[in-house]
């Protein structure tokens, strides 16, 4: 925060553009692809941080693109009951900060071409220490960042001083944010952009494609960043309807639903745990790729 | 965290919040994006109420004619005396004069009503035809779901599922009144889930609805605009002190969840230097055990919209916070507070829930008056300081609502009442 303050927002962002992240080499080889790129999100530690780390080294051979990795909070305000439940069993199994953290780290000691999203609410962060979270953040080799409750009209906090660190910041458009108001959400924004497909919560109804379609073209207008779309997002064929108009495909309450369904009566992790999400993500991924994709 | 801000450079504590809606560090508009326009919107429909004289207007003749204001400044003559006769069994000659503010009195039982008029009126102003509330004991709840039906519109009222079996009476008094009352099943189900719950709501039905926020707390310009609401309470009691006494009183009294009646009351007076103002949290078992007290026991974070301090573990997750009042149990307090007590303006107390339920006994058997849980917590620190001042010392306490909602409570913890 103090060092966001010292910061203007065009040094942060020159300093975040000297080198490419993994996030932003990950989007210009799928755009040679000619495909959209799956984003999957699992709640660090749900249901516990072993079995979590064993999904997460799943996730890219199922093809996942980008993986997201929620940190849990006790009062996640936007989001639905599915990744609510996730991050309450996160916690329950005695997630903090610091392990999602070390989760990230263990992963990328065997992937370092994956990259790693953190997104979740700012509490725990501010809490732990803006300056130690990012070293920390770095360290463990995660890419970007995406946190709930940070609008632009907050960036001093942490948006400049992780586009100093070199971190993406990933920020969410909405619905609700027009044409006036577009240009402050993209500022500091890198990476991707985030278009929230609905008003409403994660996991919630399922979005109005052509709707989303004329959305990211709108926000593509203002930017030349990739635009990823997510809230709603549940089978295959919302993946390819979504991923013929839009450069990435964010699903999460779907795949922690899944996850769920698998654990046993206690909530514990089984054998299926780690295989039932892989089917659902290698099903998203399948629907990614056969998208027929819009003349761009 | 170290409070550069000091105190004495500040010509005034009443020019709060700067244009980002911070009062110091505290305050801001930590929320989804989805709800940012909005939160612009409103500020600026309000920026442009609250110059309006019809507006103002409309809430006066409200708030007379509706409400029952202005509420009365009440000489409490036996507990004055009682506590006079405590200092002189000690060997002093003092003991304060104490008056009480009787929000108790208005329509609906509590200061609530205030802050709830000003905030349907500007959602009428801005076409909106839905309300959703939280509500923790039911206080503010009822109070949203009484102006929802005087202007007929469309109510729904949030509360924890543990909160709606605690408040029974307050659950059928808001469903009589026409709302729709949803228990909330998330998280601890209690206050802080019922916020979160009305946030998702208002996230996902942006184009109708106005969220009616029922404390001075959550994203700017929700804590200086239900300030501004309350504030009638402490402009009222400036006026009143002076019929009464001819001057101002020298010290105030209130008790502190969001903070909403202790902001209203305290506003007023800041900028007037000799008058001591105590804000009462709750101390519920003990600042050792389970409370609610989030200056005293809390640091500062970031929840439902704000920086404040708050309840929480070493790792930023929410704490549940006990009292035995619901409408003091809330583990996060009003940003402006929190400003208060690092500029150290405002000294802040708390009161346990043994001492608030004796406070409640004393005060209904010697003045007839049954307060609300909430307000026995400033009494319960009235009793141990009035004792100490001399007699021509005048002393505010406001008996922010009344505690016909309590007794079903109290008789648990009092027994064979």
């Amino acid at each position: 925060m103090r060092l966001g303050r010292a910061l203007t927002a065009q040094n942060a962002k020159s300093m975040s553009n000297a080198s490419s992240t993994r996030i932003d080499r990950r989007f210009k080889d799928l755009a040679v692809e000619g495909r959209a790129a799956l984003v999957a999100f699992v709640m660090a530690g749900d249901p516990d941080l072993a079995a979590s780390l064993d999904i997460l080294k799943a996730l890219p051979k199922a093809g996942a693109d980008v993986i997201e990795v929620g940190m849990p909070f006790t009062d996640p305000m936007a989001d639905g009951p599915a990744i609510q439940a996730a991050g309450l069993r996160a916690l329950a199994a005695g997630t903090t900060l610091a392990k999602t953290l070390k989760l990230v780290a263990d992963f990328r000691r065997e992937d370092q071409t994956t990259p790693i999203v953190l997104m979740g609410y700012y509490n725990p962060i501010y809490v732990y220490g803006v300056p130690a979270f990012l070293d920390a953040a770095k360290e463990s080799g995660v890419d970007g960042l995406i946190v709930v409750d940070l609008p632009p009209e907050e960036d001093s906090e942490l948006c400049l001083p992780a586009l100093a660190a070199g971190l993406n910041f990933i920020r969410l458009a909405t619905p609700t944010t027009d044409d006036a108001r577009l240009p402050a959400v993209l500022t500091n924004t890198s990476g991707f952009v985030y278009y929230v497909s609905i008003t409403g919560t994660t996991g919630a109804a399922t979005p109005d494609f052509s709707a989303t379609a004329r959305a990211v073209e709108r926000i593509k207008r203002h930017t030349g960043l990739p635009v990823a779309v997510g809230f709603g997002v549940k089978t295959a064929a919302d993946a390819a309807a979504i991923a013929a108009h839009a450069d990435g495909v964010v699903v999460g309450s779907a795949i922690v639903d899944v996850l769920r369904g698998s654990l046993d009566a206690e909530g514990r992790a089984t054998r299926d745990t780690t295989p039932a999400v892989a089917r659902l993500v290698a099903d998203l991924a399948e629907g990614v790729r056969t998208a027929a994709r819009a003349p761009a | 965290m170290s409070q550069a801000f000091v105190a004495q450079n500040l010509n005034s504590y009443r020019t709060g919040p700067d244009d980002r809606g911070h009062f110091g560090v505290f305050g801001g508009r930590f929320v989804a994006e989805t709800l940012m326009p909005l939160i612009l919107d409103l500020e600026r429909h309000y920026e442009a109420a609250r110059i309006d004289p019809a507006f103002k207007a409309e809430l006066d003749n409200l708030l007379t004619h509706y409400v029952g204001r202005p509420s009365p400044l009440y000489f409490a003559e036996r507990m004055t005396e009682f506590f006079r006769s405590k200092a002189a069994d000690s060997g002093a000659p003092g003991g304060a004069k104490i008056y009480f503010k009787r929000e108790d009195l208005n329509h609906t039982g509590a200061h609530k009503i205030n802050n709830v008029l000003g905030q349907i009126l500007l959602a009428r102003r801005m076409g909106k035809t839905r309300i959703i509330a939280e509500t923790g004991a039911g206080q503010h709840g009822v109070a949203t779901a009484t102006a929802c039906a005087r202007f007929g519109l469309d109510c729904v009222v949030y509360m924890g599922s543990v909160d709606v079996e605690r408040q029974k009476p307050n659950v059928f008094r808001m469903k009589l009144l026409g709302a729709k009352v949803v228990p909330v099943e998330s998280g601890a189900r209690t206050l802080k889930d019922a916020m979160n719950e009305a946030l998702r709501d208002w996230v996902t039905n942006v184009a109708d609805t106005f969220y009616c926020i029922g404390t001075a707390a959550g994203p700017h310009p929700y804590p200086a605009m239900v300030r501004d609401f309350q504030c009638i309470i402490g402009d009222e009691t400036r006026r009143q002190m002076q019929e009464a006494e001819g001057r101002l009183p020298d010290s105030l009294f209130a008790c502190i969840g969001g903070g909403s009646n202790a902001i209203g009351l305290f506003h007023p007076f800041l900028d007037d230097p000799s008058i001591e103002i105590y804000g009462v949290e709750a101390a519920g078992f003990g600042l050792h055990d389970k409370h609610a007290a989030s200056l005293a026991g809390g640091r500062p974070g970031v929840l439902h919209g704000n920086r404040t301090y708050l309840l929480m573990n070493a790792d930023g997750q929410i704490e549940e916070g006990h009292s035995i009042s619901a409408g003091l149990d809330y583990p996060g307090i009003g940003p402006e507070h929190s400003w208060l007590k690092e500029s150290g303006r405002v000294t802040y107390l708390s009161a346990t829930d043994a001492e608030a339920l004796a406070a409640f006994e004393q005060c209904s058997k010697l003045e007839g008056i049954i307060p609300a849980l909430e307000p026995a917590h400033a009494l319960a620190k009235v009793g141990e300081i009035a004792p100490q001042k001399p007699r021509d010392h005048l002393m505010v306490v406001n008996i922010s609502g009344r505690g016909d909602k309590d007794i079903f409570t109290v008789a648990d913890h009092l027994g064979g009442m």
